[in-house]
């Protein structure tokens, strides 16, 4: 799950990681009042999305007055921000952050991710700051240095002082750094994150370390035990079919195609994807309906496909382990019956009870062609949504 | 011979009074040697009291000393899942198969630190189990679409790996032994560690191997097959049309900083000599097509 920058800053915050002065805005009005709270002269209008790449859509401005604070925060709040994470439709703004503006002589990148392969939390950190990671590690490998934090001792002050000098943070200020590490160790563990980016950490003119930016991605699984963390998810920012199967407990991720995908697995489910495609065809979704899915369920799935106004065919492929393919079948012709499905639909069973599946589905009267394998049923529902 | 487990396997079910572990203790126990092998469950409060049968004791170290049990399979809800691994481990069991889906990624990296240097491995969490046909099965696949006979199935997916074993029946190939290694991030058994076992069993002519979007377990597998292995792998990659940054299903199944893309994965297999195939439909052709010369 994510959270917006302004969020994030919060927690950092709660593990003694410095930030800028700033607050969080739904409007115009409430941006300029921000700006003169908090003081100065120079302030930063940020929309808040989750998606990263911001500045260079344009949702990143500085402001040198009030009036510019006020025009910044107009133009940004309700523009479609369009950056390489968002797709070409871009995100609408609906939340800013306004921030006390900072001096910066020194911008580095620090990161905190999952590494399946130490199977530890792994701190990476950079001289680059500001630049996307992925970027840096594809033409300066040597610029990114990680260190494999030992759980049980947690990260030291040593390993810390280390990276610090490492990346180039003056010795004056490595104290500051390493509490920040530190802190960002303590956010991670102690929040259940995925992923946790400072991009850029910078050093100000007066020599301080400040968390330019924060993104944190927290485990799914693990928000059961963070209900302050659940408070902060925003559905603004969430696909609406997502959300509605998120409901249902359907794992459901939009794409580009016309070809919707009902399947039973997760690894089955991208397959039958990619087995779509390679016949040609464009799947409109993956969508794995688990291993105990039920009638509902299944009603549930297919409104959920049939919600996409691209649709142009249903393939149902069920390998019935636990699951029963007669329970499926009727689950799919019920289904077919209540939603008056229009678009063409094929079903491929195969496993346990399998021959009683096939019956009911063929007892049915509804116009649902069977698909003998995979391949069978993949090639057949290409030729149906181009029909 | 198999990998792993075979008929004579002793078996301890942790989480076997709950509505999953029941159901699927059920038909494990009616699998085979099931009735044979299944010797007991783990709960702390009903210990004394048995299911099927199959007698409940109060802890794993309770339930090894009263039955030499050697394996455990875990089906305890996400929240204690990690600390029921915890306890096979300290146990000393050989092997650990653990079926839960949904254990934070944070306890797993806990119970992994904790089982450096310890004898005991571990399958999944999050996988379907593992099966030796006609002699044992712990888990949750479905039995009768297996066939004994000497192929390996190695797979990161539940229902990918019913597919593979569907098509090697269909086509009148049985399995040696069929291990799901689970979709979660951090977990026991890796491809590579299963793909050595399989190497080494005198029973196993070939492999198939299927893997999924998401870190860079099949590629170390692949690397380590140019150098090391001596029987035909046949290889297949879910996920070549998943976006990237979006998690597919699976906690694991996720392209993230430009590393675990389906095509970048098939590209270092095929160079390892792996004999992959695109269509997930043609996993049995291509190993027939292999063993048939």
């Amino acid at each position: 799950m994510k959270i917006h920058e302004y969020q994030g800053k919060e927690i950092l915050r709660e593990f003694s990681v410095p930030t800028p002065r700033g607050m969080a805005c739904f409007s115009v009005d409430e941006a300029v009042a921000a700006a003169k709270q908090l003081g100065g002269s120079v302030w930063v209008v940020k929309a808040q999305i989750h998606a990263g790449g911001r500045g260079k859509g344009g949702g990143v401005k500085v402001a040198k007055s009030l009036d510019e604070v006020r025009l910044y925060a107009g133009q940004i709040l309700g523009m479609h921000l369009v950056t390489h994470q968002t797709g070409s439709q871009g995100q609408v703004v609906r939340r800013l952050l306004v921030e006390e503006g900072a001096q910066i002589t020194k911008e580095f990148y620090v990161g905190m991710v999952v590494d399946r392969a130490s199977q530890r939390v792994a701190l990476l950190a950079s001289s680059e700051g500001g630049m996307e990671i992925e970027e840096v590690a594809k033409h300066s490998p040597e610029k990114i240095h990680t260190v494999r934090i030992d759980p049980l001792a947690g990260l030291a002050d040593s390993e810390a002082a280390a990276v610090a000098r490492a990346i180039g943070i003056p010795e004056a200020v490595s104290a500051d750094a390493v509490k920040i590490f530190q802190g960002l160790y303590r956010a991670f563990v102690g929040k259940d994150a995925m992923l946790a980016e400072i991009n850029p950490l910078v050093l100000t003119a007066d020599n301080r370390v400040l968390a330019l930016d924060a993104k944190f991605n927290f485990d799914s699984n693990a928000l059961y035990r963070h209900p302050e963390i659940v408070a902060l998810r925003d559905l603004d920012e969430e696909d609406p079919a997502e959300i509605e199967a998120s409901k249902f407990d359907l794992s459901y991720i939009s794409l580009d195609g016309d070809i919707g995908c009902l399947v039973n697995g997760a690894g089955l489910a991208m397959a039958t994807m990619d087995i779509i495609k390679l016949y040609d065809g464009s799947p409109a979704n993956f969508l794995d309906v688990g291993g105990g899915a039920t009638a509902e369920k299944v009603t549930e799935a297919f409104k959920l496909m049939l919600k996409n106004p691209h649709l142009r065919a249903i393939l149902v492929n069920i390998f019935g382990g636990i699951m029963k393919c007669d329970v499926i079948a009727e689950g799919v012709v019920a289904a077919a019956r209540e939603v008056h499905l229009k678009v063409p639909l094929v079903v491929r069973l195969e496993g346990t009870n399998v021959d009683l599946g096939k019956k009911i589905l063929a007892d049915s009267g509804l116009p649902i062609i069977s698909g003998n394998d995979m391949a069978d049923a993949a090639q057949k529902v290409v030729a149906a949504a181009k029909g | 011979m198999s990998i792993l487990i075979n008929k004579n396997t002793k078996v301890i079910t942790q989480g076997m009074t709950g509505k999953v572990g029941q159901f699927h203790t059920f038909h494990c126990k009616n699998y085979a040697n099931g009735a044979n092998c299944f010797v007991a469950g783990v709960n702390p409060k009903k210990a004394g009291e048995d299911f099927e049968g199959i007698p409940v004791y109060a802890t794993v170290k309770d339930a090894k000393a009263a039955t030499g049990a050697t394996v455990s399979v875990i089906y305890v809800p996400p929240s204690g899942a990690a600390a029921a691994i915890d306890e096979a481990v300290d146990a000393e069991l050989d092997l650990v198969i653990c079926i839960t889906e949904g254990i934070p990624v944070h306890d797993m990296l806990k119970t992994r630190y904790r089982m450096q240097g310890k004898k005991t491995l571990l399958i999944g969490p999050n996988c379907p189990g593992l099966i030796t046909p006609d002699e044992i099965k712990i888990g949750i696949m479905p039995g009768h679409i297996h066939k004994k006979g000497r192929i390996g199935v190695v797979s990161r997916s539940g229902t990918l790996t019913y597919e593979a074993v569907g098509q090697l029946s269909a086509l009148g190939y049985g399995q040696s032994s069929c291990v799901g290694i689970g979709g979660d991030p951090i977990n026991g058994m890796k491809h590579i560690d299963v793909m050595k076992l399989f190497n080494d069993d005198p029973d196993t002519d070939a492999v198939i191997m299927v893997g999924e979007i998401g870190g860079s377990d099949e590629e170390e597998c692949a690397r380590w097959i140019k150098g090391n292995m001596n029987k035909p792998v046949v290889g297949f990659i879910a996920g070549v049309t998943a976006p990237p940054g979006k998690r597919m299903g699976h906690a694991g199944a996720i392209i993230s900083g430009g590393q675990g893309g389906a095509n970048e994965k098939l590209a270092v297999m095929e160079e390892s000599g792996i004999h992959i195939t695109r269509n997930p439909a043609d996993m049995g052709r291509v190993m027939q097509k292999l063993l048939k010369g």
